[in-house]
């Protein structure tokens, strides 16, 4: 392969705010709608319908709750949308000529939501981050991180000869990626990064976040490039056999021992090992997967120490 | 076949009007007129055996037609009678599919058989926001399967929120072997191997343009795969791309296109490189700097390259974006354009008052600015200053969360209305805002087409007196005769949409969020704009009745998309079963929900039914 992990260091951020599912959006929202219940409310009691849009706003504001820089931490009330209060009229008064305080810009690690909380603030401290709220695209985030005078990483020239086969239609569609990432800042996200096979021209994205083991990250890798791979032995000929073939080539992806190995590269640009630092170090610190042949590896030293980078 | 037979009046000399007709016909340009549409004109020679009288006012019409361009203009031609329906087929060449799924591909194959250029519309706009769970739809591959059996002339092809993948490229680059122009907007689902297929094969590539579309880096260096030659290339837009690009093949690639006008790079191109890309092409007219940042390794005492000499050789440059990573002492570099520039975008550039008023004070000819709101009211101040031929601004976020201050305000809006009195189209984002501000926008730019204002902080009232911003838009759209698109923001109650729906006549699309009180807003707005054709409302208090209030509209819409309001499952039925061609559909993106809630509410009309393509979180009801 070639050594692209200069190119990613320059947009370490960009690679890694990629698309996430909407599948922790339920997780939150069953771990909230059990506390909710609980909880103290100001609207009028009986006002079921309202529980099905405020369950939903709460669920959403969970986000905040988790986030831990921007808002503090003070994001367990949520706002009531005016509908859902009859008094509106007293938050315009309320509102009125205060302009935007102090108290409404630090963020408060204020108490939970029992106190009684008078609806003009609870309207005005902003809960956590909503999803696509503001309507800007994801790549218009995420700018006021970014220091004034930018710097630039080298970047070489690089003249490739490889010419990978485009002519091939390999069956087996890409996963769509989508441009979200709506969490401004802190909070769960989702962790994509690019894994590639050996002799597969399509690249896939896996969610590291999703996984919380090597187990588990190998059989996924399986799943996404198994027919993928079928695919490119099929066009070589071989049938059925080619199945069972396939499904074994999966068998000790971590240990080296079998036919192919899942190796990484690091935010220094390094290979390295799948399998060898503990499993949280090693998502903060991967940049890209590789699948590589095993018999095309250098002999690895186990036990943590870094290779030099290594071209294929 | 023919059934309409015309009575021809004849003169004196019994010469009719067809025979004067036949002289025409027989000197005009057959390039529009196949043979197997014409039975009656043999192999497209000169001889007219006897053909029946309608056939040559056939002809006579689709020479005619041939000139009629605008769509609108096309589709009420086409409805005068079915002879004309047919001619306006054959004539079309610009095909315009709002809505992919409006319409099947096989549909609009069969009654446009000679088109040249193809624009498909996908997702609707919320999507761009997250609010539509992925693998929704809006697939290319079913239209360019369609297109690459009937349209073989196919020229140009324009996406926009569609997912595209490599294989469909592939399928692209192999088919129309006249192919000139892709343009994919907000599109997704592709890599640089498809990139590599299109920029390799289509021979006559003129237009590339990728604008903030989602590209999967797949290791495929696609600059490399333009033929050897010299290149058709007019345009080469890749700055959405988050990935580098081979520059030697980039370079290599612009010397060898002479015909360059447009050129966008990305932010992985640097400045010591974009010196290198102008400098051998100052025939450009739109140009996106990449990052415009500082290299580490450029120590004091170093030579850099003149930039601002390679910029002053640029002569046509007029619109100038990118700035990707910008370094504000590179400013002054780009003062030598500044005073023929017409448009500037620097919405990626946190760039402070001062810096943005060296350059804008030289930005007299400005129709277009996208800026970040970094500039402060001050910047927006210098803008309105100098820039009095301003027709669009957008001012962005930079913090776009919602406890901050923000550096713009209705001060700058004010500043705006009162300098760029020809204002067609705002986007601004703020903090806070007064109804004040608003008004006078509304009586100071008479000529708003687009009035885009979002204010970050939901419910937020007018930062002055306290009250709801009602009255802010509702002087937006009594004032503002020719408003078409408007999106609202701030604490809003009903009294609002009451304004929208008795002053927005033209209105054709409206944007709402967080916003209402009751049914009554969403009904006055369905009863009163009667040329709203695409609705997005999201987590507004609007319910069943409301949604039924707009059933005598609906069909004259592309789309309606409501989340998180009051709406119920069993409404929405009603609504599929009172509208047959309307297509209902009840989006979950949030797992399993048992009970009659609608999260998502997306419909439009169609002349084909329920998609076939619908995944399962999406029920289409009926």
């Amino acid at each position: 392969m070639n050594g692209r992990s200069r190119n990613e260091e320059a947009f370490p951020q960009l690679l890694d705010l990629i698309p996430k599912d909407r599948e922790w959006h339920e997780n939150r929202a069953h771990k909230f709608s059990e506390e909710r219940k609980l909880e103290l409310r100001l609207g009028p009691p009986g006002e079921e319908e309202d529980d099905v849009v405020r369950g939903r706003k709460e669920s959403l504001l969970s986000l905040g709750y988790f986030s831990a820089s921007v808002n503090g931490g003070h994001t367990q009330k949520p706002v009531s949308p005016p509908w859902a209060s009859s008094s509106k009229t007293q938050n315009i008064n309320q509102q009125k000529g205060v302009s935007v305080s102090s108290s409404f810009l630090q963020p408060q690690p204020s108490p939970p939501a029992n106190t009684a909380v008078p609806n003009s603030s609870q309207k005005r401290t902003a809960p956590g981050p909503v999803v696509g709220w503001p309507p800007i695209r994801s790549f218009r985030k995420n700018l006021a991180s970014s220091s004034t005078s930018k710097v630039v990483s080298q970047h070489e020239s690089q003249n490739h000869q490889q010419r990978v086969v485009v002519e091939d239609k390999v069956a087996g569609k890409k996963p769509v990626a989508d441009n979200n990432n709506n969490v401004a800042v802190g909070g769960n996200k989702s962790l994509f990064v690019k894994i590639n096979m050996d002799g597969v021209p399509i690249g896939r994205k896996v969610d590291l976040n999703a996984y919380y083991s090597y187990e588990k990250l190998s059989s996924a890798v399986e799943e996404l490039f198994r027919d993928l791979l079928a695919a490119q032995r099929d066009s070589c000929g071989g049938g059925i056999q080619n199945k069972q073939e396939v499904e074994k080539a999966f068998i000790g992806l971590l240990d080296g021992s079998g036919e192919y190995t899942l190796v990484y590269e690091d935010n220094e640009g390094d290979r390295m090992l799948v399998g060898d630092v503990p499993w949280h170090m090693f998502v903060s610190t991967v940049k890209r997967l590789r699948v590589l042949k095993s018999s095309e590896l250098p002999a690895f030293t186990r036990g943590g120490c870094k290779q030099d980078k290594i071209t294929t | 076949m023919r059934v309409n037979q015309v009575e021809v009046p004849r003169d004196e000399n019994g010469s009719s009007i067809l025979d004067l007709a036949r002289a025409d016909i027989a000197e005009s340009s057959t390039k529009t007129r196949n043979c197997a549409a014409c039975p009656g004109s043999g192999s497209g020679s000169m001889e007219f055996q006897s053909p029946y009288p309608d056939q040559v006012l056939e002809n006579v019409l689709e020479n005619v037609l041939h000139f009629l361009t605008a769509r609108r203009d096309r589709n009420a031609a086409s409805l005068v009678c079915k002879s004309w329906y047919r001619a306006e087929a054959l004539t079309r060449s610009e095909l315009f599919i709002g809505n992919c799924y409006a319409v099947s591909p096989r549909r609009a194959t069969s009654r446009f058989t000679r088109v040249r250029s193809v624009a498909i519309k996908g997702k609707p706009r919320f999507a761009d926001f997250d609010l539509m769970p992925i693998n929704w739809g809006a697939l290319f591959s079913p239209w360019v399967a369609a297109m690459a059996k009937a349209y073989p002339w196919l020229e140009k092809v324009y996406l926009k929120r569609m997912t595209v993948t490599d294989e469909d490229l592939v399928l692209l680059s192999e088919s129309f072997p006249c192919f000139k122009e892709l343009v994919l907007v907000c599109c997704d689902g592709f890599g640089t191997s498809g990139l590599a297929a299109v920029a390799g094969r289509c021979r006559q590539l003129r237009v590339l343009d990728l604008v903030e579309s989602e590209v999967d880096d797949d290791d495929v260096e696609w600059l490399s795969y333009f033929p050897e030659s010299q290149t058709h290339l007019e345009s080469l837009v890749f700055d959405c791309l988050q990935f580098a690009v081979n520059f030697d093949a980039l370079e290599k690639l612009v010397a060898r296109s002479p015909s360059l006008k447009k050129l966008r790079l990305n932010g992985s191109v640097t400045t010591p490189q974009l010196y290198r890309l102008i400098t051998q092409a100052p025939q450009l007219t739109h140009l996106g700097t990449g990052s415009f940042g500082a290299l580490e390794a450029v120590a004091a005492g170093d030579q850099e390259p003149d930039y601002a000499s390679a910029f002053a050789a640029c002569k046509s440059l007029v619109c100038l974006s990118g700035f990707r990573e910008i370094f504000p002492d590179y400013l002054p570099a780009i003062y030598p354009v500044c005073t023929s520039l017409t448009s500037l975008n620097f919405s990626y550039a946190n760039i402070n008052a001062e810096h943005l008023k060296s350059v804008i004070c030289l930005c007299h000819k400005l129709q277009t600015l996208w800026v970040l709101d970094s500039i402060c009211d001050e910047g927006l101040q210098a803008v309105a200053a100098t820039c009095k031929d301003l027709r669009e601004l957008r001012v962005f976020p930079e913090n776009p969360n919602e406890d901050v201050e923000g550096p713009v305000s209705e001060v700058g809006l004010q500043a705006i209305s009162e300098g760029c009195n020809k204002l067609q189209s705002i986007l601004y984002f703020c903090q806070r805002m007064t109804n004040a501000a608003v008004v006078a926008m509304s009586k100071n730019c008479p000529d708003l087409v687009v009035f885009r204002l979002c204010i970050i902080g939901r419910y937020r009232p007018d930062a002055v007196t306290g009250e709801p911003m009602d009255e802010g838009f509702g002087a937006i759209v009594m004032n503002c005769k020719k408003l078409t698109r408007l999106a609202v923001s701030g604490l809003l109650t009903d009294r609002a949409f009451s304004y929208i729906g008795k002053y927005g006549k033209l209105v054709r699309t409206l944007s709402v969020a967080f916003a209402g009180d009751t049914d009554m807003g969403l009904k006055y707005v369905l009863e009163g704009c009667h040329n709203l054709q695409k609705l997005e409302i999201r987590d507004s208090p609007f319910g069943n009745e409301a949604l039924h209030s707009g059933l005598h509209h609906y069909y004259n819409m592309r789309f309606v998309w409501m989340s998180s309001c009051k709406l119920t499952r069993h409404a929405c039925q009603e609504v599929a079963r009172a509208l047959p061609h309307l297509v209902v559909e009840v989006i979950r993106s949030q797992g399993e929900r048992n009970d009659d809630s609608v999260e998502i509410l997306y419909m439009y009309r169609s002349l084909d039914g329920p998609r076939s393509d619908a995944p399962q979180f999406v029920t289409i009801m009926q």
